[in-house]
């Protein structure tokens, strides 16, 4: 089992300690642990079913955790009121694998929907509509404002979302399989976006995927979730040369 | 041969549906005080159910007060009382036949509407989304949704009442030469506060059901294409049944206040 400890002193601002998860008899998570550290992406790969959605939806506080402490930018969600949450998950972006767009708003009214709650983060007087452009322009979708989800393809859908997710100016952001489904000329525009995005704010990735390429690319460390723990700890150089089968599997081609 | 632990296990998961559903409903009165209080979203609900619905209601009074004329018509005939008509035409439709008929037609169109968007939205995480950036995905779909609808029924019901009576009137008038004036004057003479008033309260329960069973059905969809069908389907027939027994309370407590 690869576990490392040399990873430099950096601001954390997510952590998992000791996370349980079961739906009934089903354990999911048994002990799960992370650190994300501010400007890093970190990927986590796990076979389907591993329970890497339900890990990242106890993050956001949508799925509630057994036992363990989750900890964003030192706030322990567990113990927030709902208040206090709404306001600490505008700091949380949050890409969905399919990508969740509001299919009965057009691109505009999605974008917008987000910002409706947090004029406190952003002042009551704010400009609206040059914040839904710089978002979309961020993307390359500047053209599509006006669409609605179902006339866009599965990849501007992707994008759509990810501006969605950056108009609140999150300091982390939670990918969600970010290039399931797409082609791999999609995938890689994509991966493309998701780091000029981490390079152009500064953001923190937590990203599940189990796209090795992408993982490959984009990640600067990687946790392989197996049997509801972080089973190895490493980047992908480290990990894709382990010899210990279960993590090889994960490699292969 | 049926299981006992079969049946056992069916009045189970009903029971549990049932204790599900009241802390839904319970969930939805705290709610719907509580603020931010999503205006835009419930007028534009109230004008997507009542516009809507309005030409399907409109249709099934009409053809009901036809129906309900052409078929009573010739029992009144042979006891000489078909003057009659318009006093049992209005009661019966105002008390009973308006308020159950257009809730059900409300129930197949806007419950299973409901249940079906709902559920859609629940499958393909855009509640999850909405929850994610600091909306109460409860609040801005499910009290704007129930309010709409507890809203809106009682006046697609009084808009039901007058198109049935006025279908009875066409009957009337093409059958037995009956004038308008006169038509509206007998059913307006029939009529008592103590028929119209039951009638509009028991509107806002039949609201209240079609919209709670269809957001809590939709709300808690399982997962898949199957969930959706199933969610929209099961609001239909579980707000059906639960109408008919809203009917039976509300007969009976009205019928008390008769007796008083």
């Amino acid at each position: 089992m690869t576990k490392h400890n040399n990873i430099p002193k950096r601001n954390i601002v997510l952590e998992l300690k000791d996370l349980h998860k079961s739906f009934g008899d089903n354990h999911v998570l048994n002990g799960f642990n992370l650190q994300l550290f501010q400007g890093e992406s970190l990927v986590i790969m796990g076979k389907s079913g591993s329970g890497k959605s339900v890990m990242i939806k106890c993050l956001v506080g949508l799925l509630e955790a057994d036992s363990g402490t989750i900890s964003v930018m030192h706030n322990d969600i567990t113990k927030l009121d709902q208040e206090a949450l709404d306001i600490l998950r505008a700091d949380i972006g949050f890409l969905f694998q399919g990508s969740a767009l509001y299919d009965s708003m057009t691109v505009r009214e999605n974008l917008e929907f987000p910002l409706r709650r947090h004029t406190k983060k952003f002042g009551e007087h704010i400009d609206t509509e040059a914040m839904v452009l710089e978002a979309l322009e961020n993307v390359g979708l500047a053209s599509a404002i006006d669409l609605m989800p179902s006339e866009l393809s599965g990849g501007m859908k992707r994008r759509v979302a990810l501006a969605r997710t950056l108009i609140l100016q999150p300091k982390i952001i939670l990918y969600d399989e970010p290039t399931s489904g797409l082609d791999p000329i999609t995938a890689k525009e994509i991966i493309i976006l998701m780091q000029d995005i981490q390079k152009k704010y500064g953001t923190s990735s937590l990203i599940i995927t189990h796209d090795v390429d992408c993982a490959r690319v984009i990640s600067d460390r990687m946790i392989l979730l197996i049997d509801g723990i972080d089973y190895a700890v490493g980047n992908y150089s480290e990990l894709s040369t382990s010899t210990d089968p279960k993590i090889k599997a994960f490699f292969k081609h | 041969m049926i299981k006992f632990s079969n049946i056992k296990a069916k009045i189970n998961s009903f029971l549990i549906e049932i204790g599900e559903l009241s802390f839904f409903t319970a969930r939805f009165f705290r709610e719907s005080i509580k603020r931010p209080f999503e205006f835009k979203e419930l007028l534009r609900q109230c004008y997507n159910m009542g516009n809507r619905s309005l030409l399907l209601v409109g249709i099934t009074g009409f053809i009901i007060g036809l129906v309900l004329t052409l078929q009573t018509r010739p029992t009144l005939m042979e006891f000489g009382a078909v003057s009659w008509m318009p006093s049992m035409v209005s009661i019966s439709i105002v008390r009973e036949i308006g308020p159950i008929i257009t809730a059900l037609v409300c129930a197949g169109r806007i419950g299973s509407g409901i249940g079906a968007e709902l559920g859609s939205m629940r499958v393909t995480e855009q509640i999850d989304a909405m929850e994610v950036s600091g909306t109460n995905p409860f609040k801005y779909l499910v009290v704007t949704r129930v309010l709409a609808v507890t809203l809106m029924l009682p006046l697609l019901v009084i808009i039901g009442d007058v198109i049935a009576i006025f279908g009875s009137y066409l009957v009337e008038n093409v059958k037995g030469n009956v004038s308008f004036m006169l038509y509206f004057n007998q059913v307006f003479d029939a009529l008592e506060f103590g028929d119209v008033v039951p009638a509009t309260i028991k509107s806002f329960f039949f609201g209240l059901a079609i919209g709670i069973v269809g957001c809590f059905k939709g709300y808690n969809c399982e997962k898949g294409t199957e969930g959706v069908g199933k969610a929209a389907n099961s609001a239909v027939v579980f707000t059906s049944l639960l109408l008919f027994i809203i009917d039976f309370i509300a007969v009976f407590v009205t019928d008390i206040f008769y007796d008083l």
